[in-house]
């Protein structure tokens, strides 16, 4: 295509959204509510992945020794969980230290068992993958000299389970989202064509080609697209900084903390953004087709 | 440059338009196409720039196979052929010099030559000093120049024409008439459906009388044939 021809495009597609003017507030107003939506979305669906990896990984194995190993053989049951296929890091405790935790968390009534301490030499083992967790368990499991493996079986898979349903639930909701906003502006792009119908029939008798027509509809449904990013970006970066400000300080030191502001921000205004360019032109692109068959 | 064999056109509703028509027309030749309303005229003219495809049928303009014609080849047929309509289809946005350079602009000409090549046409058609006005400033003959302006800017080989003096009154008609004749001096082929019985009685030219979806009649210097 030659670039004066690319300039006419570019400068049609300006004039035809200011002769709709009020079609492309509307259109751009919708676009803006779904961006927005879309927007405030992607904000919880990756806060929640973020939380869900970190409650994940925090998630460990307890192995307790058995009571009669050696110190011997409790040194080279260490090396033998390090070596299994899986394992991130293990992490040892005496049943003394066990016991120093216990009294800092239940209180100083339990410290007279410090005569007689009933508690095991414990290993504190992560997986590698938080779902590989029940399969390193049971590998552990397996070793000798090992008294019982625990890591809460039920409260793990239970969560698993939540957060992938949360997942689903939340990218369904973004697709009718966006669905809807597709439909908006193909709408749109449909009204401007039809008021200039005459033009595209007089261009195809006259041997314009199907793209020379098709080019500026689709770019005014870009510019509707990015217009109506524009609003979505700015108010949810706002909303995230308050976000971030408020509870980053609040959650230090806990299991789980936000995504940082930056670059998340960043790549969720180019996430809104592209979704704008790609709703507009496919918008577009979808209602122009039957009124290229003159 | 225009030949038809056995075309026959069945519409999606069941109308048969045209029943298996043939027809040749040569390169510099004036045709008026005559008959009733719903005889298949519209169609046959809509054919030559594949508006409509024949159902079935061999048809050729210019060499081109307009039956396997594919679509993104549609636009380089029309190149070779310019449509004038009863109601001008001009663009009442755009001035008389806008409108005739469309049709360049579209085809992406070089603007140089879009200038030049615009105002020598309406030079031809009488309109150089009103280039600046709107469609709506105008009369319907003029508006009717304008529109063979812009249907001629591209040098057609073929010129097809529906109705073209239809909504004109009968002094503008004539002129209309005069200008087909120059044009087609030039060498341009015009093939012109019309119901105009005074215009194709006294500029005799070769004359198709379609009916029911087949040609009944095809005499050169021919009359119109029909009362009214």
């Amino acid at each position: 295509m030659k670039a004066r021809t690319l300039v006419r495009h570019f400068k049609e597609s300006f004039k035809s959204i200011g002769r709709n003017s009020w079609m492309t507030f509307a259109s751009v107003s919708a676009v803006t509510v779904t961006l927005l939506l879309v927007g405030v979305s992607v904000l919880i669906m990756m806060n929640l992945n973020k939380v869900a990896d970190d409650l994940e990984n925090d998630v460990e194995i307890k192995v307790f020794v058995s009571l009669d190993a050696e110190e011997e053989t409790v040194q080279n049951l260490e090396s033998q969980i390090s070596e299994l296929p899986g394992v991130e890091s293990t992490n040892f405790s005496t049943k003394e230290e066990e016991l120093t935790d216990l009294v800092l968390d239940f209180g100083d009534e339990l410290s007279l068992f410090e005569q007689n301490n009933p508690l095991f030499d414990v290993f504190y083992v992560k997986a590698v993958d938080p779902q590989q967790t029940e399969q390193v368990a049971t590998d552990i499991a397996a070793l000798e000299n090992i008294e019982n493996v625990e890591y809460g079986k039920d409260k793990i898979e239970k969560l698993f389970n939540f957060l992938n349903g949360g997942r689903y639930v939340g990218l369904i909701l973004i697709l009718a989202l966006l669905f809807t906003a597709m439909f908006l502006i193909s709408n749109t792009i449909r009204i401007t064509i039809v008021a200039r119908r005459r033009e595209i029939e007089i261009m195809k008798l006259v041997g314009a080609t199907n793209w020379f027509v098709r080019i500026p509809f689709i770019l005014e449904g870009m510019w509707l697209g990015i217009l109506g990013s524009l609003v979505p970006i700015g108010l949810v970066a706002l909303l995230y900084k308050e976000i971030t400000d408020f509870a980053q300080p609040r959650l230090t030191g806990e299991l789980f903390q936000l995504l940082e502001f930056t670059p998340f921000i960043y790549q969720v205004s180019a996430l809104i953004l592209m979704m704008g360019v790609f709703i507009g032109i496919w918008g577009s692109f979808m209602s122009i087709r039957k009124f290229l068959r003159v | 440059m225009i030949q038809m064999k056995n075309v026959y056109k069945k519409y999606p509703n069941g109308i048969v338009a045209l029943n298996g028509l043939n027809v040749e027309i040569e390169q510099g030749e004036f045709v008026y196409i005559v008959g009733p309303s719903g005889a298949g005229k519209s169609t046959f003219i809509k054919m030559m720039y594949r508006e409509e495809r024949p159902s079935s049928g061999q048809m050729f303009v210019d060499d081109i196979d307009i039956a396997t014609l594919k679509n993104r080849k549609v636009p380089m047929l029309r190149r070779q052929i310019g449509v004038v309509f009863q109601d001008f289809k001009l663009l009442t946005k755009l001035s008389v010099y806008e409108n005739v350079a469309f049709a360049l602009e579209v085809i992406e000409e070089k603007p140089a030559d879009i200038k030049k090549r615009v105002m020598e046409v309406l030079d031809l058609v009488g309109l150089k000093h009103k280039a600046k006005m709107f469609p709506t400033e105008l009369s319907g003959g003029e508006q009717q120049r304008v529109s063979i302006a812009r249907s001629i800017v591209n040098m057609p080989k073929v010129m097809i024409a529906d109705e073209p003096t239809g909504n004109l009154d009968p002094d503008t008609a004539w002129d209309i008439m005069n200008l087909f004749e120059r044009i087609n001096k030039a060498g341009t082929t015009i093939i012109m459906a019309t119901h105009n019985q005074q215009i194709v009685n006294t500029r005799r030219h070769r004359v198709i009388a379609i009916e029911g979806g087949l040609i009944v009649r095809d005499v050169a210097g021919g009359d119109y044939g029909y009362e009214g």
